[in-house]
């Protein structure tokens, strides 16, 4: 019925998060469509994405230049660090300038039953920036699901012992949230009264 | 009172049903797979959730029609104030989706409750006490959610919690006791939130059966036995003072997943699984009766008892019909005859139902 091509497009497309076969057979017939305007600038875009992005050394948010644009930014205050899971949670919380200081991406969150273990996150990478000393205030802006708490617990645990302050996003998160899907009121809420971890 | 002016359109094996006049008392009688329990399950969808079945939407749409079903019903207040007509039918485009209508306007199953209040009693639930612990426990966990919604995400939090804790306790490389502390930290609190709500509401119920007689009707005494300690930090310690003990058992030995509900026989003091069948019967209905006073509060109930006559010796039946009468709930009864609810046929609203069609008698 439809080519090789189309096929292996669509089921690449299908992997991508949230899109599924169907959708993607539909973008892929939306695309060939469009083959001269719509479909030229994806390309591009890719292309440019494929060769610009770059993972921070220090932080692990995904930029353009390295490192990226909010470690190497004078104003950021610098003794505040944010502990997220995802780029996806950096870029949520940075979206609305929430958050003056800066971040670490962990990469994940510890899952026992998915097998993702201490050492597959940037744990140790974060002990290091902590370590180096010049930080006040870790928050710890985990999900709010059973992995993501599991996660900051685990992380407060490593981190006791420093001359640091750690605090957690406020709960009133709705169980099982993820701050990704968060509105700007209530992530501004989560952080503003975050309180200190134990 | 309470709901009346009731249609059921291809619905199971009703094509097209109508019931009007409905009383307080109301008595579908008829062979057994006549169409009565169907009746049941229609009304326990004025309230959220699946049904008196827990059945799949498709399922319930009658063979004959166009896949879809509707059940409607006017719910009428004490006060006589402007009753409300409430609807619910399957979306037959989109198969498995429940469309909710109160006073024509499109809502969600939730606000359901905000209107009545709906309880039933089935033969499914006969073998309760005979069952494992883990049956009595989701049996706990039902009840505690119709009273506290949030107990629904301590129960799964927990459940998740404690696969985590089970995994890493079979890793093969044993994990650092770090990791341990953070599962342990969230099973504890979602664990003693679980544990709570099913102890405050075997309390709540033991405080309105205690203050019911011993006779004619048995009369359960319920205790909560928590499978661990019930507070988060103390269960947290013993989670970590165990965890040589459930490596070595491959999982997690205590938490509220080991809690049991003991339920006996009042004054005799015998377990529930040793009494006869009429004797379980009758403190089955006990509980139900009691969740429904507590789950009603001061919104209109319905309780909805399927085949609850058959087991019971005329003289308890004399009594639940007594104990009906005394509270607010607009009751629907089935039966295969009508001689054991003579005590109450002269009040009550009777349909004869056969092969999905009903007759006032
Ligand atoms: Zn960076």
């Amino acid at each position: 019925m439809s080519s090789q091509e189309i096929d292996t497009l669509s089921s690449a497309l299908a992997r991508l998060p949230g899109l599924g076969p169907r959708s993607a057979r539909r973008a892929v017939l939306w695309l060939v469509k469009r083959r001269e305007t719509a479909l030229v600038q994806l390309l591009e875009a890719l292309d440019s994405v494929r060769e610009k992005l770059v993972e921070c050394p220090s932080c692990g948010n995904v930029d353009t230049q390295t490192p990226c644009s909010i470690c190497a930014d004078p104003r950021r205050e610098s003794r505040q660090l944010c502990v997220v899971e995802d780029v996806a949670d950096l870029w949520a919380l940075d979206r609305a300038r929430l958050f003056a200081g800066r971040y670490h991406v962990l990469g994940g969150h510890l899952s026992a039953l998915e097998g993702i273990r201490p050492e597959d996150l940037s744990i140790a990478s974060l002990i290091d920036r902590v370590a180096a000393g010049g930080i006040d205030e870790v928050v710890l802006a985990m999900n709010a699901t059973l992995e993501g708490q599991t996660t900051a617990h685990y992380i407060a645990e490593r981190l006791e012992g420093y001359p640091i302050r750690i605090t957690q996003l406020a709960h009133g998160l709705p169980v099982g949230g993820e701050l990704d899907y968060l509105d700007e009121g209530t992530l501004a809420q989560a952080l503003r009264a975050r309180r200190p971890v134990g | 009172m309470a709901l009346d002016r009731i249609t059921l359109t291809t619905f199971r094996n009703h094509a097209e049903t109508w019931l009007e006049g409905a009383s307080r008392f109301n008595l579908l009688i008829g062979e057994n797979g006549a169409g009565k329990t169907n009746v049941l399950e229609a009304l326990s969808l004025f309230a959220p959730g699946r049904g008196l079945r827990r059945a799949a939407l498709p399922d319930m749409a009658g063979t004959q029609g166009s896949g879809a079903f509707a059940v409607s019903a006017l719910l009428a207040f004490p006060d006589n104030s402007d009753p409300v007509r409430l609807g619910t039918a399957m979306d037959p485009a989109r198969a498995g989706r429940r469309i909710v209508q109160v006073n024509a306007a499109q809502a969600s199953a939730v606000t359901l409750a905000e209107w009545l209040a709906i309880s039933w009693l089935t033969p499914a639930m006969d073998r309760l006490f005979m069952e494992s612990a883990g049956e009595r426990r989701r049996y706990m966990d039902r009840l505690a959610v119709a009273l506290w919604p949030s107990h629904v995400r301590h129960a799964s939090r927990y459940q998740a919690a404690l696969r985590e804790r089970n995994r890493l306790l079979t890793l093969d490389a044993e994990p650092e006791d770090r990791w341990l502390d953070a599962v342990e930290a969230q099973l504890a609190e979602a664990g003693a939130n679980l544990v709570q709500g099913r102890a405050r509401l075997v309390d709540r119920l033991r405080e309105r059966l205690e203050a019911l007689p011993d006779q004619p009707f048995a009369r359960p005494a319920l205790s909560h036995v928590p499978g661990g300690p019930l507070h988060a930090e103390a269960l947290a310690e013993a989670l970590a003072r165990n965890r040589g003990r459930d490596r070595a058992a491959g999982r997690t030995l205590i938490g509220p997943h080991r809690d049991e509900l003991d339920v006996s026989m009042a004054g005799k003091a015998i377990p529930a699984a040793l009494c006869s069948t009429g004797e379980q019967k009758a403190m089955l209905i006990a509980i139900t009766l009691a969740h429904a006073e507590l789950a009603a509060g001061d919104r209109p109930s319905l309780l909805l008892l399927d085949e609850v006559a058959a087991h019971l010796d005329p003289l308890r039946r004399a009594a639940l019909f007594d104990r009906l009468r005394e509270r607010g709930a607009q009751v629907w009864l089935t039966g295969t005859e009508l001689a054991p609810f003579a005590d109450i046929t002269g009040e009550a609203a009777v349909w004869r139902v056969k092969s999905g069609a009903i007759e006032r008698i």
